[in-house]
């Protein structure tokens, strides 16, 4: 029997066991922050903001901006080809839109020296090394992305409203003017601020394409630290990316969640509109910029596979970073969504938490770590922990969104019905949340396992001697101008990932039964 | 007014038969169960689904092929009749000209329509900032400023409340005459129909029957009809 004036206990744990997930992000970040700051002080404050840091920093936001007004350019007008329309083959084009998005950074930069390289399939008539790669390649990543975003948010129209503008006649630019501007409107800030994020803070694309001309903050960081030894000069830079990632990190507000729309036009029959012919050609211009690189790795790819042992060793040693930093990344991420779905009133400092890892670059908490642990040296073991906690640090706000929306459509749902029951604990998250649940929670770990999987910098970051990963195998690979091997590593590294992300995404759609 | 020439629609594993005509100024309400194929037939007459075969024709003109804007038809949606960042007179002045660019005479038509529906002191206001009811009502003065002699309404009132639903009606009802419009509206409520139709067309099965007089579908013996009504005469008015 429920006494009288006490609530009925639900499932959560006690919040105080919860908020040890928080508590171990914050201090993690703040080991890798602190130790900066601390640094700087020790210094006097006397930062060296010298005409390098100057340089770098112009470079960063230089490139960023012109990646950022490319693919918004683009993606526009071609969300616009395919918004509005229904004819055969939209389905294929969304699907390649949404490959570059889970392919890891190394492996396109590969597809893009095999395809524009001086001795590419095209290759030649410009440098793919320098700003012009860079560009290349964060398009390639960032057009899809906002192309798929900007499509969602057209999507969202309600039927009735274009029927409207069919009945009342709209011209196109009536149509631009009062249908699809209003739809796109509160997106495009929150996608150009995203991508602008991205671009500012890429690190494996800059290191491989970049050059000393051509260096951005995050890449500046990892060549004082590693090469130059210069620590005063990683940590002036290192604040300066916290300060610019933090402004652009809240700038573009829920960074992490998805545009919440529903795709209602595609229940109605196509419309009459003709198509422009501004984005029929912005449309045809992205499949060009998307689908040679890709079939560049596939070709190249299948050409020179080649089963060695160091690949199964670079496999094993992936698999085992991945797993781990999948695993740490839900289990810090399912207390933060239990707790923004309990407690509303601290949803905004946990999101923020969750946010954290985005927030300050990895380039950043690894300075933080190194001067942390500076006299520990590098033992394979300890690489292993700090790869897959800085892995599951920056995977954290993706799964942890994830699982709080999942969560806020159960959760609640099932309180009172359990409580009725006399379900609680153990018993309940077995038998009622964790079916409910398992979903999110495999598409979760999925998630932040590709992300591992792929990931180049955490390992060149915090790598030591014999740590040898997929990505960090191709990168060396690279560099010995061994790419035939590597090419066949990549397609390896990027069908893994594809069948992740495929399994993911086919884990985020409703059972059918 | 309204002539459909052994139209059938399909799509999706839906079909629809139609063969109908609705006469000049007449006011029909289209009952049916749910599903049954109500708002395909208004769509197929406003234009906005195909005809997989069979023709459409007003006045005697084929429209079949013809996009939605060029056909005599004005439509009142359930909801979503505006466009959010807009304010109440832009709204019903989209119905004159979609680039908003009127001349005094059509503002003056605009601030008149406003005015026959009671909402020209809301004319600043947006959508978000408006009830149900008057928002409904920008779509029925969208309607007067179409000047279009055909009114097509889908359950456009069923989201309000019992009375501010009657007022919708009957000012529908008063435009139906002063207009002399033709009026097709879907609806949910028998007592619409028999308060307010002339006629009714009955749809059900896949197949949309012709219109027939208020009292013959009441007092019908046919067992779809009364299948669909159920009890419903039995219910105190």
């Amino acid at each position: 029997m429920v006494e009288r004036g006490k609530r009925v206990k639900t499932a959560t744990p006690s919040s105080r066991v919860l908020l040890a997930a928080p508590a171990l992000v914050i201090t993690a970040v703040a080991a890798g922050f602190l130790p900066l700051l601390h640094f700087a002080a020790s210094q006097g404050g006397a930062f060296a903001l010298d005409a390098y840091v100057w340089r770098v920093l112009g470079f960063t936001l230089l490139q960023a901006t012109l990646s950022t007004v490319i693919s918004i350019a683009l993606a526009l007008p071609a969300a616009r080809a395919l918004a509005f329309r229904n004819f055969p083959g939209r389905p294929l084009l969304m699907a390649l839109f949404a490959v570059p998005q889970a392919l890891p950074a190394i492996v396109v930069v590969l597809a893009l020296v095999e395809l524009y390289g001086q001795a590419g399939w095209v290759g030649g008539w410009f440098s793919v090394y320098g700003l012009g790669g860079i560009l290349l390649a964060h398009v390639f990543f960032n057009l899809p992305l906002a192309l798929r975003f900007f499509v969602e948010a057209l999507e969202s129209v309600q039927p009735e409203n274009l029927r409207l503008a069919e009945q009342c006649g709209f011209s196109s630019s009536a149509h631009w003017q009062h249908v699809e501007w209003p739809a796109l409107r509160p997106v495009l800030p929150r996608v150009a601020s995203l991508i602008f994020l991205l671009c500012a803070a890429s690190f494996v694309v800059v290191l491989t394409l970049g050059g000393p001309s051509a260096t951005t903050l995050e890449v500046a960081i990892y060549q004082s630290l590693r090469m130059d030894f210069d620590v005063s000069r990683a940590v002036t830079m290192a604040l300066l990316q916290v300060a610019l990632c933090a402004a652009l990190a809240l700038a573009a507000g829920q960074l992490a969640a998805p545009v919440a729309t529903a795709p209602l036009l595609r229940s109605m029959t196509g419309t009459a509109r003709p198509q422009s012919l501004m984005g029929v050609s912005a449309l045809v211009l992205v499949i060009a910029l998307v689908l040679p690189p890709l079939v560049a790795l596939l070709l190249s790819g299948i050409t020179n596979f080649n089963l060695r042992p160091a690949l199964f060793q670079a496999l094993g040693m992936s698999l085992l970073l991945a797993t781990g930093s999948a695993a740490l990344c839900v289990l810090l991420s399912w207390p933060l969504a239990v707790l923004q779905v309990r407690k509303p009133s601290w949803r905004g400092a946990l999101s923020a938490t969750s946010l954290l890892g985005l927030m300050l670059p990895p380039a950043v908490m690894a300075t933080g770590w190194f001067i942390l642990l500076r006299g520990a040296g590098g033992s394979l073991t300890s690489s292993i922990a700090l790869i897959s906690a800085l892995n599951a640090l920056m995977a954290l706000p993706f799964s942890t969104t994830l699982l709080a929306s999942a969560m806020a459509q159960t959760i609640p749902h099932h309180d009172r019905l359990c409580a009725q029951l006399g379900l609680s604990g153990w018993r309940r998250l077995r038998r009622i949340d964790g079916p409910a649940l398992a979903r999110p929670l495999a598409q979760a770990y999925l998630m932040a396992f590709v992300l591992s999987f792929g990931d180049l910098t955490a390992v060149m970051l915090l790598g030591s001697q014999g740590l040898v990963t997929l990505p960090s195998l191709i990168a060396s690979e690279m560099g010995q101008f061994r790419s035939a091997n590597a090419q066949g590593t990549a397609l390896l590294l990027a069908a893994l990932c594809l069948a992740g992300s495929l399994l993911a995404n086919h884990l985020s759609r409703p059972e059918s039964r | 007014m309204i002539r459909i020439d052994k139209g059938f629609y399909s799509r999706d594993g839906f079909d629809l038969a139609m063969d109908l005509h609705v006469q000049r100024g007449s006011f029909c309400a289209v009952l049916g169960p749910s599903g049954s194929g109500k708002s395909t037939l208004l769509n197929v007459i406003a234009g906005f689904e195909p005809l997989a075969n069979g023709r459409i024709l007003f006045a005697g003109l084929d429209a079949t092929s013809a996009p939605p804007a060029a056909r005599p038809v004005t439509f009142v949606f359930q909801d979503h009749n505006s466009f959010a960042h807009l304010d109440a007179w832009s709204n019903v002045a989209l119905g004159i000209s979609p680039s908003l660019s009127l001349s005094e005479a059509q503002r003056n038509d605009v601030d008149e329509a406003l005015k026959a529906t009671g909402i020209f002191h809301l004319a600043k206001r947006k959508p978000g900032d408006m009830s149900g009811g008057e928002r409904q009502r920008i779509a029925i003065a969208r309607v007067l400023v179409r000047k279009r002699p055909i009114l097509l309404l889908d359950e456009a009132f069923a989201a309000l409340g019992p009375g501010l639903r009657r007022e919708m009606l009957a000012l529908v009802k008063e435009l139906h005459h002063t207009r002399g419009l033709t009026t097709l509206m879907v609806t949910h409520q028998p007592e619409d129909a028999r308060g307010l139709a002339d006629g009714i067309i009955f749809v059900d099965a896949g197949v949309v029957r012709s219109p027939m007089t208020v009292e013959r579908f009441f007092e019908s013996g046919d067992r779809r009809i009364r299948a669909y009504l159920g009890d419903w005469q039995a219910l105190p008015t």
